[in-house]
């Protein structure tokens, strides 16, 4: 090493405000950048983002393709197998954007960096949400447009209900995207295939592919009570009788309110039970 | 900093049992103890990531372990068992850091820090593929960003070579000394010890055994190196009983 010398004039740290709305907004916004930062430095990253959701529409605009094609009573509702594979993603590929960023910091080692920066936990959540917005958009926008270049699919068709579709899902997604990260704050990486497999849980409980009139009375009622049911109910609706209830939107939205306080209260406490056992320390080492 | 009566236990296991003691600005401390003596357990109380079982760790006023963010960005930290993201390059690490801190100058500290831990010419490469002197200068740099005025720093040589982990050593004595900022670090490292802190807290199973500058802990002990003081107080032998008043009973030691 070269001889320790002291820089002169060196600049002093200007320390801008560190409580208020703008200090937040800065911080999240830092962690934002980071995130890009990683997602730019990787093109394989980015190939993946997209590489699964295109399989998925591959797969699924082909079966109904295929189906339209036949006599079969099946074809009318084949018509729909797109819409719900991409809605179905937007869930998916949001709820994993978040929970997988946050592992991505476990992974890394950073996690003790961050935790005792001044970023607020609730800066972190937020940081996470937004990113995984910006994933998805990454993500679903090229799927979406190649569906409507192979299969004559338009996404855009649902109209403005849509935009409500995707914010009732991302909600949903956020919800058990903190559920994921507070389980795997509290027990380690060893509980990561939570963050995999949560989501999966909701597959055939909110009824992705056929209607609620499917399900068991008493499985009807689990249903109703997960708001991406009402977003797949609302899409049929539109695309094979035209019609659109806002009442299950209402309803979705409603239900998120309670999912996501319900959220964040399970990572705070996790991140407490993490502080209280010693678990973010021994997630450095 | 103060530091009241801290107690952690997990389970029946207490990891730091019931140490008080306080930094007076612009000193630099040592945490001396062996595996298992409680240091990082310590370390991390007083950063906040862990809640003490009992006691309490004020820093500026404020209670670490509810009202941490208070003061965050006056101090920072290091240790060679939290890393910064592998595939971002040291620049982009020391934006986003720069931007949690909340500092507005950003390029020119950056430049700045740099300049001075000479690691200019590291600043575009992705921070994972560092030698571990490299990243530990520029683990440095994220922990100085903010010149807290209080740093804590885990084995900040540790698995360093000697000319690196002595740079390294010296850097820190001179931003202690250019800033009055107070130094708190865990070492076993005995001559890193002697030469960086004016004071050590000697720390075993979970208990504060000693506490002195080296000299003084050095010359109660009969000993020529704070590395034999060291290995009496771990391995349970009592110190000269001449050396010091009756009436100053050492506390219990660990059976060798």
């Amino acid at each position: 090493m070269s001889a320790v010398t002291a820089t002169k004039g060196g600049a002093e740290p200007i320390l801008l405000p560190q409580t208020g709305v703008g200090a937040s907004l800065r911080r999240i916004f830092a962690l934002v950048k980071r995130y890009i930062y990683l997602l730019r430095s990787s093109g394989v990253r980015l190939v993946e983002l997209i590489y699964w959701p295109f399989l998925q529409m591959l797969t699924w605009g082909f079966l109904q393709k295929y189906l339209a094609g036949t006599a079969s009573p099946l074809a009318q509702a084949a018509g729909v197998l797109i819409g719900s594979v991409l809605l179905w993603d937007i869930l998916f590929r949001s709820k994993i954007g978040f929970s997988t960023t946050f592992i991505e910091e476990m992974w890394s080692r950073n996690l003790g960096n961050l935790l005792t920066s001044p970023l607020r936990p609730y800066e972190l959540v937020a940081a996470l949400s937004v990113w995984s917005v910006i994933r998805l958009g990454v993500s679903m926008v090229p799927v979406a447009i190649a569906a409507y270049f192979i299969f004559g699919f338009n996404l855009l068709d649902l109209g403005l209900p849509l935009v409500a579709f995707f914010a009732v899902l991302v909600l949903t997604s956020w919800s058990l995207g903190l559920i994921s990260a507070g389980v795997i704050l509290r027990y380690g990486l060893g509980a990561e295939e939570l963050a995999w497999s949560l989501a999966f849980l909701l597959l055939p409980l909110c009824c992705v592919y056929y209607p609620v009139s499917v399900l068991p009375d008493w499985l009807q009622w689990v249903a109703l009570a997960l708001p991406p049911t009402h977003v797949f109910e609302g899409m049929r609706s539109i695309l094979l009788h035209n019609t659109f209830d806002v009442k299950e939107l209402w309803w979705a939205a409603g239900l998120n309110v309670v999912y996501l306080v319900a959220g964040y209260l399970t990572f705070s406490w996790f991140l407490g039970s993490a502080r209280e056992n010693g678990t973010l320390v021994q997630l450095g080492e | 900093m103060a530091v009241r009566d801290l107690t952690k236990a997990y389970g029946a296991v207490t990891a730091v049992d019931h140490i008080s003691f306080s930094l007076a600005q612009a000193t630099t401390v040592a945490l001396l103890g062996g595996n298992g003596a409680g240091k990082t357990t310590t370390i991390a109380m007083l950063l906040g990531l862990v809640v003490p079982s009992s006691g309490e760790v004020r820093v500026f006023g404020a209670d670490m372990s509810r009202d941490r963010t208070a003061v965050a960005h006056r101090l920072n930290f290091q240790s060679p068992y939290v890393d910064l993201p592998a595939r971002l390059t040291v620049r982009q690490n020391l934006t986003v850091y720069a931007g949690l801190y909340g500092i507005g100058n950003v390029a020119e500290r950056i430049a700045y820090i740099a300049q001075d831990l000479q690691i200019e010419e590291l600043l575009d490469r992705a921070t994972g593929k560092l030698s571990a002197g490299q990243k530990t200068r520029v683990g440095l740099a994220k922990a100085l960003l903010n010149a807290p005025e209080l740093l804590l720093l885990d084995e900040p040589t540790a698995s360093l070579d000697p000319d690196t982990a002595d740079w390294i050593r010296r850097k820190l004595k001179q931003y202690a000394k250019a800033r009055g900022a107070t130094l708190l670090f865990a070492s076993h490292n005995m001559a890193e010890v002697e030469r960086l802190a004016d004071r050590v807290i000697l720390l075993d199973a979970g208990r504060i055994v000693e506490d002195g500058t080296p000299a003084d802990l050095i010359a109660t002990y009969g000993k020529l190196t704070l590395e034999e003081v060291f290995l009496d107080v771990v391995r349970g032998r009592v110190r000269e009983p001449l050396e010091r008043p009756e009436d100053e009973a050492l506390p219990a030691r660990r059976a060798s």
